[in-house]
This record gives structure tokens, sequence and C-alpha cells, in this order.
């Protein structure tokens, strides 16, 4: 012990070594930041990953593909029906089928809700982290709504697995459409008590504006895609660049701001939300009818290849890589996860900011870390 | 004065003139002390505990829901039961920690706070000590609390205790300065620093009202920095709990924790009653110049309850500034300080000599 004391007064860089994590409120999960500091000024970040390590892309290789969606909840568990369409779209494209419009329209759907409901969690944690404790009591009230329809119509509240490949697992519940079309009211009238709880704020705005700037450059550079990726001017939108499922015949802006401070990255997440309202307001009334799934083998083997499919999750680009060897499993499957890419910009931006800082930028960067783990 | 028939000073007296009857003048004095000690801890533990209620009652009140409401009705005793939890927890002994000041830390907290609650005029006659330097004896013992903090985060063996605890003494040496000329403004128009004859003078009018805009921005600036004081949110730096998980009492447990706790309670609590002593007439009525009877009724109301509801209001401001505001960054809350509401305070105090001078108050 005592010759650890010496060897730390012997280093003339003097820094501050705190350990945050992997139990601290506003890691938002098991992960270990270790921050060096100069008085309260991030010098140095380390992020330490792997608390949370399933080995989900290993266990994907020993079973078959229906069940390999059911694994891809618990990576992003807030994007849980996103992984799981990127997942059977990758299977739908190996094995080249056709997928009937409804069942695209009704995956649309449900990804924006997901989408939606995604972004108030994080705008609740995003307020507890700058000390708005009232933020997640707000935030949750609504998300509630969203999570009633999923149980509903898919029996799951957060972890749905409502996508099957070939289509979807049962059709969408009697209420779903009225449900859904009373959420968007109630939503469009409660979004803008966000702004005026937090988006408004003076001390709010002081924490934000200017924090944690990433350029094009370096978002480009380091992959960071999704809202964080687009705060700064990359477009990077799956949605737009390739559409899938029924994004083609829906009309929605890209959210591009060229700020990428904190305060763009939040404005980007609350943007998003109203384009997602404004894509389920597109389709609600006009899902088409028709099977709510494909007739599918009752084995799935995918030919022999490689296939990638990308989607866009609530935190950006999800890529499936899937190498099959034509057996019912898998040979390998990689998932490109946006967290993981997030969050290798974190030091990056926070040097020089203070610890307070790191934790707004940290919350703007919307981590989910079992995504990170997998 | 109608309100008169509630004054405390004859009971106190016939209190004072009994025990001498019956014992030497030394003992009459330390049964005194005895007598007025139990009563301020009764009362710091009912206070404490009936913040503590109030808090989460009016926190859950701005977030949409019901608050404490299983233990007794409306959840009346969570906080008692939550105070006996508090007592049965383990005392967690920390490695490498200074035990002697990792012990002290709590007591001197709690002490300041005990010590200041004794120079405040609850009623008419019914004030432990009335100091002739009230308002600065108040100021002086509060900032003690500081000290405690500071040892608590040094003590502790915890590298985020002793963040939080220089942030706190960065915070609270830096805003004393802002309560200190708030209260000074006052001072000046009252003319005195003792807080009876403070709240005497204030029986034609409030010091709110009386004292023109300087006194109205002496009383913002005075609630923002008692807020900051206090260690309250959004000045919660201290303890930012999304930060640094608890601050400066991150190691404590059990009841020395609650120690800590408790001090943060009543320290708002006597903040606020500064504010309703100083700014709002201390337990003198609500009067409307003009309205006879509405006056008449204001004065049967007893001064105690005047003087708990105006700290109530006060209590109740302040809660709301931390159920509503993100926090602030540390370096952003010292720029507030010495780059705004200093010099604005500084010049109010100014502005206020020049009105009382010219005698233009009302």
């Amino acid at each position: 012990m005592e010759e650890k004391v010496k060897n730390i007064t012997a280093d003339d860089q003097q820094e501050y070594v705190i350990n945050m994590g992997p139990q601290h409120p506003s890691t938002h999960g098991v992960l270990r930041l270790v921050v060096s500091l100069k008085g309260e000024i991030v010098q140095n970040l380390i992020p330490h990953i792997g608390y949370i390590h399933r080995g989900i892309e290993k266990m994907c290789e020993s079973i078959t593909y229906p069940q390999i969606i059911h694994l891809t909840d618990r990576m992003d568990y807030l994007s849980a029906h996103i992984n799981n369409e990127a997942v059977c779209l990758n299977v739908e494209k190996a094995l080249e089928i056709d997928i009937p419009d409804r069942i695209k329209v009704i995956r649309t759907i449900m990804a924006e809700l997901t989408r939606i409901q995604s972004h108030q969690l994080w705008w609740c944690s995003f307020g507890m982290d700058l000390g708005g404790l009232t933020c997640f009591f707000y935030g949750l009230r609504d998300r509630e709504k969203i999570l009633d329809i999923f149980e509903e119509t898919c029996g799951g509240r957060m972890i749905v697995s409502y996508n099957c490949p070939g289509g979807l697992m049962y059709d969408i519940h009697p209420n779903f459409q009225k449900r859904v079309k009373e959420f968007i009211n109630y939503f469009r009238k409660t979004l803008p008590e966000y702004d005026q709880l937090l988006t408004g704020n003076v001390i709010f705005k002081e924490r934000t504006k200017g924090v944690g700037r990433l350029s094009l450059e370096d978002a480009i550079a380091y992959g960071a895609t999704g809202p964080t990726g687009r705060a700064s001017g990359f477009s990077c939108d799956v949605r737009k660049q390739e559409p899938y499922s029924a994004y083609d015949r829906v009309s929605f802006n890209e959210v591009l701001f060229n700020d990428g401070d904190t305060y763009h990255r939040y404005l980007a997440r609350i943007a998003e939300m109203r384009e997602s309202m404004d894509i389920i307001e597109q389709l609600i009334d006009n899902i088409p009818e028709g099977p709510y799934a494909v007739k599918m083998k009752p084995v799935i083997k995918l030919p022999e290849g490689e296939y990638y499919q990308r989607v866009e999750t609530a935190r950006g680009e999800l890529g499936v890589y899937i190498i099959s060897d034509g057996n019912k499993n898998p040979l390998r499957v990689k998932f490109r996860s946006p967290n993981f890419v997030n969050l290798s910009i974190l030091n990056e931006i926070s040097k020089g900011w203070k610890i307070a800082d790191l934790v707004a930028i940290g919350g703007s960067l919307d981590l989910v870390i079992p995504d990170i783990d997998r | 004065m109608p309100f008169d028939i509630y004054d405390f000073t004859s009971l106190t007296k016939w209190i004072d003139t009994s025990l001498h009857s019956a014992m030497s003048p030394f003992w009459t004095t330390v049964t005194e002390m005895v007598i007025i000690g139990v009563l301020i801890l009764l009362f710091y533990a009912i206070v404490g505990l009936f913040l503590v209620y109030a808090e989460r009652k009016v926190c859950a009140f701005m977030q949409n829901r019901l608050g404490p409401n299983r233990v007794g009705p409306f959840g009346i005793f969570q906080t008692i039961a939550d105070l006996i939890k508090l007592l049965f927890v383990e005392l967690v002994p920390i490695k490498n920690a200074d035990k002697f000041l990792f012990n002290l830390a709590p007591f001197i907290v709690i002490i300041a706070s005990f010590m200041a609650i004794a120079a405040i005029p609850f009623a008419l006659g019914l004030q432990a000590i009335d100091l002739n330097i009230g308002v600065l004896y108040i100021i002086a013992v509060s900032s003690m609390g500081v000290v405690g903090i500071l040892i608590a985060g040094w003590s502790s063996n915890n590298k985020y205790s002793l963040i939080g605890a220089m942030r706190s003494g960065a915070q609270i040496v830096s805003y004393e300065l802002s309560v200190g000329l708030a209260l000074i403004t006052v001072v000046i128009l009252a003319g005195s620093l003792q807080l009876s004859t403070i709240v005497e003078s204030q029986r034609d009018g409030w010091f709110l009202f009386k004292g023109h805009i300087p006194a109205f921005i002496a009383f913002i600036l005075y609630m923002i920095a008692s807020t900051a004081e206090t260690n309250r949110g959004p000045f919660d730096l201290a303890e930012a709990e999304s930060e640094l998980t608890a601050g400066y009492h991150t190691e404590y447990s059990g009841i020395k924790f609650a120690f800590f706790f408790l001090a943060e309670y009543i320290n708002m609590f006597i903040v606020a009653s500064i504010a309703a002593t100083v700014f709002l007439g201390g337990w003198m009525p609500f009067h409307v110049g003009g309205w006879e009877g509405f006056n008449h009724v204001m004065d049967f109301i007893p001064p105690f309850f005047w003087y708990l509801g105006k700290t109530a209001f006060v209590i109740f401001m302040m809660m709301w500034f931390k159920w509503t505001f993100p926090r602030l960054r540390i370096d952003q809350l010292l720029t507030l300080e010495w780059k705004y509401l200093l010099p604005i305070n500084l010049v109010n105090v100014l502005f206020m000599s020049f009105i009382v001078l010219m005698g233009w108050h009302f």
C-alpha cells in the first residue's frame, strides 16, 4: 500500500483518477469509465466495457434464425422491435421472399413507436443527469402509453419479439389503430411540455450549448450515427439512404444540425420524435389488408453466402452481418451496434470539459450498455 | 394591538420568577437552559420529520405521483418509519478513513444548525436568546456547517466525497457574501441587528413592501443565495447525485447519514425563517391599510402560526426551485455569484442607504 502511495506522488502528472461505474447513477448501466481529472477537468477517459457481456454473437451460431430474434431483443432493449426487424429483413433478403405491404406498414409503425418511446426514456434520463429530476416522471408518464399499446398487440411491453422471419408473430390488436391515433393526439399536446420544462430553461441551455462539440469530420471518422451523428451534420439516416420496410412510401425530414454540441444532440432527438409522429400519422390509416405473415418452411436454412442488412435504430445504424454455410444455424453473426461506435467518441469530445459536463455529454450520446457489450 | 394577547412574555416571566423562588440563581439558569434545550431538540426533530414528509409530498405533487401513502393516513408516518430504519442500519466502517474526523463531521453540521435556531423569534416573546447582534450571529453560526462538510469529505477516503466537499466549500463561502449583503440591506432599513427589533419595526408594514425596490431585489437575491447556501437544487453540486453519487456524505450510513440529512432540512428551515423574519414581517399578521375588519380578523390568528405560514411559503418556493430546475455547473455557479449577484448586491446596498438617507421609504 505504501509503495503505491509513493508511486502516485512520484508521478509528475498528478492526475486524480476516479472510477465512474460500473455502479454509478449516470452511466445508465454497467459501464465503467476511468476518468483522469485535473481539478474537475477531464484529462483522459478510458471506457471499460464487458460487464454485461453475454456472448450474444457467439450464441447466435448455435441457434436457429427464428431463435436469434429473441436474443436481439436483449441487445438494445429500448429499440427491441427495430433489432428484430433487422434480423428478419436480413433473413428475408437472403431467402428472397416478397413481403406483403401489410407487414411492411405494421413494422414501420411499430418501429417508429419504438423510436418515440426510446427517445422519451432518453429524455427522462438526460434530464436527470442534469439534475432536473421532474423530467423523469414526465417522460415516463408518456412512455407508459406506448408500452400499453405494445402490450396489447405484442404481449410484451419492452422486449416485444413481435417479428419473425417472413412477417409478424400475430396480427395487430383490433384497438391498435384507435389507440395509436389517441396517443399521437395526446403526445402532440404533451411534447411542448418537454420544451417548457427543459429546452427553454436558461440553466439547461448554459449547461449544454457548446459543450462536447463533435465535428463533422470526427463524426464521419468515428462512424457516429443516429441523432448523435446527425446533430453534427452527418447525413446518415438509413431510412432515407436505403429505405427498408415502408419508409420509401412516407415523406419525412432527416433531422440535421451543424453544431454537434450536446444541445443540438438534444434537439435532434426531440425533433425526431415529431418526425416519427408524422410517419405514423401517414401510415396508421392506410394499413393494407392481407396476411400478417408469409408461410415459411418449418426449418429456415439460408443459402450459402454473406448477407448484410442495416436499419436505423433509435441510436443509430444497426448492421446485421450473417455468414451462412447453408445450415439451419448461421456460421457467424456480427452486429454493428451504434452504441459501441458512439461510445468511442466520448473520450474525444469530453476532454477539457468538467466532470459535470462529462455526465451531460454521456447522457446526450444516449448509450445503452447491453448493446455495447452484447 | 389585539395580537398582544398572544404574548409569551408573561408565561416565560412567570416560569422565571417561580424558578427563582424555588432555587438559587445559578440553578435557575441551569434549569432554564435544560428546558430550552429540550424544547429546541423536540422542535428540531418535529420540524425535520415534517419537512422530509413535506418535501416528498411536494415533489410528488410536481411529478404527477402520489408520494408516501402507505404508512398511516396519507403516509404521515412514513418519515418516522424511515427514521427508525435509519437508527437500526449498520454503521459501515470505512477503511483508511480518519475515524475521529469522520465521526466528528456530522456533529459539527448538526450543531451549527442547532445554534442558529436559538436566535430565531418564533412569536412575540418566544425566542431562546434575543441577541442585540442577532442577524450577525445567525450569519456567523450558519456558516460553521461548511466546516463539517469539508471534514466529512476529507476524512471519508473517497474521491467523490472530496470533490463534493471542495465544491461545497467554494460554493458556501461565496454565497455567504450574498446572503450577508442581502440581509445588510434590510438591516440598514431597520437600523438594528436585533431580530426582535427588526420584527417589531415591521408592525406597520413588512420590509418587503416598506423598502421600495431595493428590499424587493434583496429578497430575490436572498432567496437565490440562501438556496445555494443550503446546498439545495438547482445548486446541489456538493451532493450532485448524477455526478458524484452522493457527494460528501457518500460514505456515511445509518444515523450519521441521518444527521446530514436532517441538518440539510433544518438549514432550509432556518434560512426560510430568516427570510420570513427579515422580509415578511416575522410573526406579524398580514394587514391591508384601511381594511379595519380584515386586519382585526388577521390579528386573532396567533403569531406563531403567522410565522410558520410564512416560513412554509418560503420553503415551498425553495422546493419548487429544486424540483423544476436542472443543476448548474460549478464554474457557472461561481460566475453567477461573483459576476452577477455580488455586484448587484453591492449596488443594492448603496441604493438602500440612499433611500434611507433621503427618507423615501414608507
